[in-house]
């Protein structure tokens, strides 16, 4: 039923039973039971019993646990305080009885322990509600694995495996440790890791990552990382450790909490019996200091605070954005500079052919290309021979010239592809001359060019036009000449551009940006991991995107983007944005509320039911706030 | 020695915080961390504490929220 657990379920069928019996026993005292006249003790009697036993009766576990705050000397613990409030005001009842005949108070303490009540079932089931929401998460490695010895398989913890051992993964088994298959085919779905769907297939020699899950075939493979170091356990130790990073509202929170409660119960102290001893009215006053007291806890903020966060952490990883601490969410929110790394950040690192000149001599033009790139595993070299589409050719003789280009011999032919400076040494002036192309000459004359570019990922440009149009400014790094550089700003769309880096560079770069930017301004670094660590590192973001596998970016980056998709660089700011305005919401309207009560209620304008709306009515409020992110 | 212990019924936040100091006055525990999400208490000893760690963990938790275990 609605997903609760069985301690909740008990407390909801405790609560709704509470409501009925609370309900009727307000009703009969209140229109059916007229004891004014009635002086015999047994008519102030029968309130008192009836009262008293919905009072256990709902309160017992409070009661317990007040009494046990006590013992271990947790004053200010919240049962402890709501246990004082709900006797006080039951004191105040009896008291109210014998004097002037009116009941005033025995409700209030009924009421005062059933809706701390319901103020904790809420709480305990969005708790609940958040922990789902990354429990999938939580679930992708698995704790044992097979271990192979001598030819026979048996199962072992996996911390118990090192480096080296030889383990078997079964279908329908997730892979426990980082490994290279030596024996098996299959297909893995590591969709748990990165959000992909579509199964990836393996072989011999292909690496594994923990998490993923074995769909197909039965897998032998030798283990290159210890459990502690493979991808999952290092994923779901970032998870974990998320919340532990204190920002700075909890931190603002916890010590508003820590002066909050005693100074409002000295408040309440002070209440009961400075006025009473000035103007006399000790039941009035004693009244008033138990609505004091109802909203003593500053449960909502304490609750709904790292409550925002952990369901903002919790969506995020679901979208596979990990963000390694609730902290780095206010950094997130904050951010207006953006520093893009460019390769593999904003270009996919793969190169592809941008044109061929002249067009109408194009396909000769990427037939010779082959023929001269076919044997090279250059990635340039790769992105011509999977351009090209015809037929196999063989017979050529090749040589390399580092740095300038290839020659390709044959009986009949002699093909020279590379650079500008390749066909000058060979006599042959290009009659196009264009930055970084590749030039073709066929037996002395010169045949055309082909430029390649690094394409530039799909999503970039929205992504980029999203953050230009907030006003943030975005740079992007790159080791490429400058020509190449502001070629590739224009088509992306960034402020700026810094060319000509050097990997210790960047670092310097960003010192300087960082240098510039204004105090309140957060300056956010995204790269793909490799070769950027420090840089993670220094900026006051890091954001590592399509990391999996590299250790250095996981643990150095504060947010790892495990899809290698910009746009969810978006989706995580716009998660910190939400969570930060939420957080402010719950914190300026939880103190507000309470205030206000704590000033209403001294001059009796408000009763002990508004203060028990300030204590559950806020937090619940607060908690659905959270909910919201 | 580290060692991770599932917890269950850790019902509030700031209660786990106060379950993390109450755990870090024990004598023998270098460091201790209650995580109120994951529900999980990671504990770093010396090793000549460790048969009696989690009784003692386990007592400083319930002084907190009787509700709480620890599941060794």
């Amino acid at each position: 039923m609605f997903g609760l657990t069985k301690k909740q379920k008990r407390t909801a069928i405790s609560i709704i039973i509470s409501l009925f019996l609370f309900a009727l026993s307000l009703i009969i005292f209140r229109f059916f039971y007229d004891i004014s006249g009635d002086n015999r003790l047994i008519a102030k009697l029968i309130p008192i019993i009836v009262w008293f036993g919905l009072y256990i009766f709902v309160g017992y576990e409070l009661i317990i646990k007040g009494f046990k705050n006590i013992y271990n000397k947790q004053l200010l613990g919240e049962d402890f305080l709501m246990l004082v409030a709900s006797l006080g005001a039951f004191g105040l009842g009896i008291y109210n009885l014998f004097t002037s005949n009116i009941t005033e108070g025995f409700e209030e303490a009924v009421a005062v322990v059933l809706f701390y009540k319901v103020g904790q079932l809420f709480e305990s089931v969005a708790t609940e509600k958040s922990r789902q929401s990354i429990k999938e998460l939580l679930d992708i490695c698995p704790d044992t694995a097979n271990l192979i010895n001598n030819g026979e398989s048996s199962e072992v913890f996996c911390e118990e495996i090192k480096v080296g051992d030889t383990i078997a993964i079964y279908p329908g088994e997730k892979i426990p440790l980082d490994c290279t298959i030596i024996n098996g085919e299959s297909s893995i779905d590591n969709k748990a890791l990165t959000g992909e769907s579509l199964p990836i297939e393996v072989k011999e020699n292909s690496i594994l990552l923990s998490g993923g899950i074995n769909l197909t075939g039965e897998l032998i493979c030798k283990v290159n990382k210890t459990f502690s170091e493979s991808t999952a356990t290092q994923i779901l130790e970032l998870v974990q450790n998320a919340t532990e990073k204190k920002t700075k509202t909890e931190n603002f929170v916890s010590k508003f909490a820590k002066y909050y409660t005693p100074i409002v119960i000295a408040l309440a102290l002070l209440t009961a019996f400075i006025p009473p001893i000035l103007f006399g009215g000790l039941s009035t006053w004693l009244y008033r200091s138990l609505s004091f007291l109802v909203v003593s806890c500053p449960c909502a903020l304490v609750i709904s605070v790292p409550m925002t966060y952990f369901v903002a952490l919790g969506k995020a990883s679901q979208k596979k954005v990990l963000i390694k601490g609730s902290c780095y969410l206010e950094t997130l929110a904050k951010a207006k500079t953006f520093v893009f790394d460019k390769t593999g950040t904003l270009t996919k690192g793969e190169f592809a052919i941008k044109e061929i000149l002249p067009n109408s001599k194009k396909d000769e033009i990427l037939r010779l290309a082959y023929i001269a790139e076919q044997n090279s595993s250059h990635p340039i070299a790769k992105c011509i021979t999977d351009a090209y589409k015809g037929e196999q050719i063989s017979g050529y003789t090749h040589t390399n010239f580092a740095g300038f280009g290839v020659k390709a011999v044959s009986d009949k032919d002699e093909i020279l592809c590379g650079n500008y400076a390749l066909l000058q040494a060979n006599g042959i002036t290009p009659t196009e001359n264009k930055e970084g192309a590749i030039y073709l000459a066929k037996n002395g004359y010169y045949v055309g060019l082909i430029t390649i570019e690094d394409s530039i990922k799909t999503e970039v440009n929205g992504v980029i036009g999203a953050l230009n149009k907030e006003n943030c400014k975005t740079i992007m790094l790159t080791g490429d000449t400058f020509e190449t550089a502001k070629n590739v700003s224009e088509r992306v769309g960034v402020n700026d551009f810094k060319a000509n880096l050097l990997p210790q560079d960047k670092l310097f770069e960003v010192e300087k940006l960082l240098a510039q930017k204004q105090p309140n301004d957060t300056l956010c670094f995204v790269g793909d991991g490799i070769n950027d660590a420090p840089v993670l590192t220094r900026s006051d973001l890091g954001v590592a995107m399509g990391a999996l596998g590299s250790d250095a970016a996981i643990e150095s980056a504060d947010v790892v983007l495990l899809r290698d998709d910009l746009q969810d660089l978006l989706y995580a700011r716009n998660i910190s944005k939400r969570a930060v305005k939420i957080v402010k919401q719950n914190v300026i309207f939880s103190i507000l509320i309470k205030c206000l009560i704590l000033i209403l209620s001294f001059f009796g304008i408000t009763n002990v039911w508004v203060s028990i709306f300030g204590d559950v009515g806020v937090a619940v409020l607060a908690i659905l706030n959270a909910l919201r992110v | 020695m580290k060692k991770i212990f599932k917890m269950q019924n850790v019902d509030c936040a700031h209660c786990a915080m106060k379950m993390q100091n109450e755990i870090l006055k024990i004598e023998g525990i270098i460091s201790a961390s209650v995580n109120f999400l994951t529900q999980r208490l990671t504990l770093e000893f010396d090793d000549s504490i460790q048969e009696d760690v989690l009784d003692k963990a386990r007592k400083a938790c319930k002084k907190i929220d009787s509700d709480t275990e620890i599941i060794g």
